[in-house]
């Protein structure tokens, strides 16, 4: 079921033109933003696929980056955000790739960083609005976008993977799927929780207040 | 949840509830959330809907590629004029469908029902329908979570993405939606309402997605224009009692399958088509120029 709410479907409300191509390319931007953490200085995006050949017109490019300026897609200032993005100081870099080729249609890979922060994300946009997280920092992820998830970027340190776990429970909520990956033991680490319950924000923030953590992202 | 339309139509009829009630209960089963937080949402997404049917009938849209906007209310000048063909109910409801994807291709705020491209058809024919049968707030809200209910079905068991399935996927899952709905908010059965999707979609299969230059306008606009048409003569069928030959469910299906053999030049990738069409193609030119950079849309 990658469709479980009514709102997939009555929804989302969005800026225009396309829920795919402009709505979903948000999500995946604003994905992005929530995992680095802080406004991204330098940006390099690449886009495949439809994304690729249609991003003119759908305002594709536009979109992302209102993601990253963590504007949501019904952000009515969304249309201009590439001129907000650079007053902001945000340096830009787009890449239009028509020649790989991509498992799915929709696909965009964001490079961001900020001061020695960096982060990269390849996101797919699967149609009305929703999207799907396929790598991050080049650990491949394997969402299927069937149940809300939370991603959580943290220090790979003991009992990190439990208390997460334990917030989780402490809003009696039930994990359908998880997993953890690290760059090299010590270092940095994904970790990517599935549960069938939504995760409020409340949650979300709690988790991202615990030791060793660095960034959360909740993928509805 | 529910995994069919024959699943959906046979827990609302065993239980006597209407299919928005078996939406609601479903959604509050899996998400959690409380009653009042789902219609309160609900009521948020037909504010957003009203709102962009007001301005594409009374504001003066335009996009940015001018090939939408204005013919919402071309088409409401001419039902305040004139006596016509297809009557006001209906050619209310595709003046309001078409008010929405103009907004929309003018990068307004819409509401995807179940996409933006296809945004036009479920309030063009809710709103379009509201003077004709007075429904309250609750039951256009009602409206909106028995099209959800129809549409959730093709997006799990098919497709919604015209990159995807084609205009089928998109424009007749809408036109499915709106017509199930219809049914629903006059009166008829949750098996009517399945028939009225079925008969609507079914009329729908092959469509495919070819949008001029890449955008959501041309033919966009028109296809939820006439969709919400269909919509509305669907829903009148059914409630006359009129029934599908195929159920729905194979209806959904064989849109996917069909959609899985169409070639992606057909498949909003604006290689065949209207887009490729001796106008289509000088329309992108004009717009994107020959070397693909904008003429008349600014390359950022």
């Amino acid at each position: 079921m990658k469709y479980r709410s009514v709102f997939d479907i009555i929804g989302p409300v969005m800026v225009g033109p396309s829920s795919s191509h402009t709505a979903g390319a948000a999500k995946i931007g604003r994905m992005a933003r929530k995992l680095l953490g802080v406004m991204p200085e330098h940006v390099k995006i690449t886009l495949y696929g439809s994304f690729a050949e249609t991003y003119r017109g759908h305002g594709t490019d536009v979109a992302i980056i209102a993601g990253l300026l963590d504007f949501d897609e019904s952000n009515t200032n969304l249309p201009d955000s590439i001129n907000i993005a650079r007053q902001r100081g945000m340096d830009i870099q787009f890449i239009v790739d028509k020649d790989s080729q991509v498992e799915q249609p929709n696909t965009a890979r964001i490079h961001l960083s900020a001061g020695d922060q960096s982060l990269e994300l390849v996101g797919v946009s699967i149609g009305g609005g929703k999207i799907e997280i396929t790598e991050v920092n080049g650990f491949p992820i394997s969402l299927s976008g069937s149940n809300p998830a939370l991603l959580v970027l943290h220090y790979d340190k003991y009992g990190a993977v439990a208390e997460v776990a334990g917030l989780i429970a402490k809003y009696e909520m039930n994990i359908s799927y998880m997993e953890v990956s690290r760059q090299e033991k010590g270092q940095l680490a994904l970790m990517v929780i599935q549960t069938d319950e939504e995760i409020s924000e409340g949650l979300a923030a709690e988790v991202s207040g615990l030791p060793n953590i660095l960034n959360v992202a909740v993928l509805a | 949840m529910f995994q069919s339309i024959e699943e959906l139509v046979h827990v609302a009829s065993s239980s006597s509830l209407p299919i928005y009630e078996v939406m609601i209960q479903t959604e509050i089963e899996t998400t959690g959330n409380s009653r009042d937080q789902i219609i309160e949402k609900m009521s948020g997404q037909l504010l957003v809907m009203e709102q962009a049917v007001q301005r594409g009938i009374h504001e003066d849209i335009k996009s940015r590629s001018g090939l939408s906007g204005g013919d919402a209310r071309l088409l409401q000048r001419y039902l305040e004029n004139s006596d016509t063909l297809s009557g006001s109910v209906l050619l209310d409801a595709v003046s309001k469908a078409m008010a929405t994807n103009e907004v929309n291709a003018a990068m307004g705020t819409i509401c995807a029902t179940p996409t933006a491209g296809s945004a036009g058809v479920v309030p063009g024919v809710l709103f379009g329908l509201k003077h004709k049968l007075n429904p309250s707030r609750d039951k256009m809200i009602h409206f909106l979570f028995t099209a959800g209910a129809f549409g959730s079905v093709v997006a799990n068991n098919a497709s919604i993405s015209g990159a995807a399935g084609g205009c089928q996927a998109e424009v007749g899952s809408a036109t499915g939606m709106a017509a199930a709905a219809a049914v629903e908010m006059a009166g008829g059965t949750p098996e009517q309402s399945a028939h009225a999707m079925a008969m609507a979609l079914g009329n729908m299969l092959g469509l495919i997605c070819d949008p001029v230059a890449g955008l959501v306008e041309a033919p966009c606009v028109k296809r939820n224009a006439i969709g919400a048409s269909s919509s509305l003569v669907a829903a009148d069928m059914a409630l006359a009692g009129i029934k599908s030959i195929i159920p729905c469910d194979e209806v959904i299906d064989a849109m996917y399958r069909v959609g899985r053999m169409m070639p992606p030049a057909l498949r909003e990738t604006a290689l065949g088509g209207l887009a490729d069409t001796k106008t289509g193609r000088a329309l992108k030119e004009r717009i994107f120029g020959t070397d693909g950079r904008s003429s008349v849309i600014k390359e950022k």
